[in-house]
């Protein structure tokens, strides 16, 4: 079979930009390895629910790892849920618990104030 | 992963079979050039005249228990996902591949051949109907602003009432313009289907997978007879001067990851179970 010639990005100007960029993006290699191909079933049943769950979840994280990171956002690595290699903060010892929950509460509340901005930026668009 | 490896002690570790791909046959040379799940050559498993390219899975690791724990972990889903791509987009390169849905796994060779041989039909007819064509996808993004808006009637009225009609219009403005941009996405697959094989319209992506500054209107897949690609690039670009309310986008060419099942794939996000 002979080689397709390289893609191309077609945009409105009619300017025609060289695609094909490697490594492919993210999202498109997922949704197709993830949804799409034939489905056989393998010895080894991994409920594809789960995967659905995931990939909801993976869209509510960002476009990649490293873009996310990039720009600050890692919490799903202490999300258990999400990262198997998840570890809870390092902590030096016990402590006095008023003192944790007195520490904490801004945390919360600032990354409750981020999620927001975040949501209503989303539905903006969305909406 | 410390549970991992206590799976691992309890059991020896076996060798199963991560399924890429179906093809009609491989050269084993070629086959040696490919890098499977875990950098290893690949390996072609015959049966019922066709060729399952699979690679050797451990299943310590692809195992049932350790694979849904896997799969959680997003940079082991992304090196999953992309060695699995990269396997069967080099089989696409070669010839007509029926692409497996990742995690795919065969407890050993033996009961991928069985699978193999059950499916028989409807993979030759699959790779038959493939042969020749390829999978290009176009996607639509809204251009905010592009469509017509209503002109702002003047009128009378103090600050705050102006302040009113200003945010009423810019959110009918808002409306008109995701409406322009679906319609166009629709007119733009029709023609797109018109020169294609086959196309279908998957759900379309969230911003936050898509990376994209503006929503996403059209995730069309199209499979190609080779021969017309150069008309279909050439109509993607006519179709985007037609339609600035949207800004297109071309890629691949992909496995056909989108034309391998029987019926078209439901424009939703749904996940069906395997039978």
């Amino acid at each position: 079979m002979t080689r397709p010639q390289a893609p191309s990005v077609v945009q409105n100007s009619g300017q025609v930009l060289p695609a094909g960029h490697e490594p492919a993006n993210l999202g498109d290699i997922l949704e197709r390895v993830l949804d799409r191909g034939i489905v056989i079933a393998g010895d080894i049943r991994v409920s594809l629910l789960d995967i659905e769950l995931l990939t909801l979840k993976l869209r509510l994280v960002i476009a990649s790892v490293d873009t996310a990171r990039q720009i600050g956002i890692d919490w799903w690595e202490h999300d258990p849920w999400l990262s198997s290699r998840a570890r809870p903060p390092v902590e030096p010892g016990p402590r006095d618990p008023e003192q944790v929950e007195a520490e904490r509460r801004p945390r919360v509340a600032a990354k409750a104030r981020r999620r927001d901005a975040e949501l209503e930026e989303w539905n903006e668009f969305d909406g | 992963m410390s549970s991992t490896v206590e799976a691992a002690a309890a059991r020896p570790a076996v060798a199963g079979a991560w399924l890429h791909g179906v093809v009609r046959d491989a050269d084993r040379a070629a086959l040696a050039a490919i890098a499977g799940m875990d950098g290893a050559p690949v390996r072609a498993v015959s049966a019922a005249g066709l060729v399952a390219v699979v690679s050797t899975a451990p299943l310590d690791e692809y195992g049932e228990q350790p694979l849904r724990r896997n799969l959680e972990d997003l940079a082991w889903l992304e090196r999953a996902a992309r060695a699995h791509h990269e396997v069967v987009a080099a089989l696409a390169r070669r010839g007509p591949v029926v692409p497996a849905r990742l995690a795919t796994v065969h407890t050993d060779d033996g009961r991928v051949a069985e699978s193999l041989a059950a499916r028989r039909a409807e993979l030759v007819a699959t790779l038959d109907r493939l042969t020749g064509r390829g999978e290009w996808g176009v996607k639509g993004y809204l251009v905010p602003g592009a469509a017509a808006v209503s002109a702002e009637p003047a009128g009378a009225g103090g600050v705050g009432t102006a302040y009113l009609r200003r945010r009423r219009a810019q959110l009918t403005a808002r409306d008109e313009g995701q409406q322009a941009a679906s319609a166009a996405a629709e007119e733009v697959h029709a023609a797109l289907c018109e020169l294609a094989v086959a196309g279908r319209r998957h759900a379309p992506q969230d911003r936050r997978l898509s990376g994209a500054a503006t929503s996403m209107v059209l995730n069309g897949a199209y499979l190609l007879d080779l021969a017309v690609l150069a008309d279909f690039t050439a109509l993607v670009g006519a179709l985007a001067d037609r339609h600035p309310e949207i800004k297109l986008e071309l890629t691949g060419p992909w496995p056909p990851y989108s034309f391998v099942a029987e019926r078209p794939a439901e424009p939703t996000h749904t996940v069906r179970e395997p039978r």
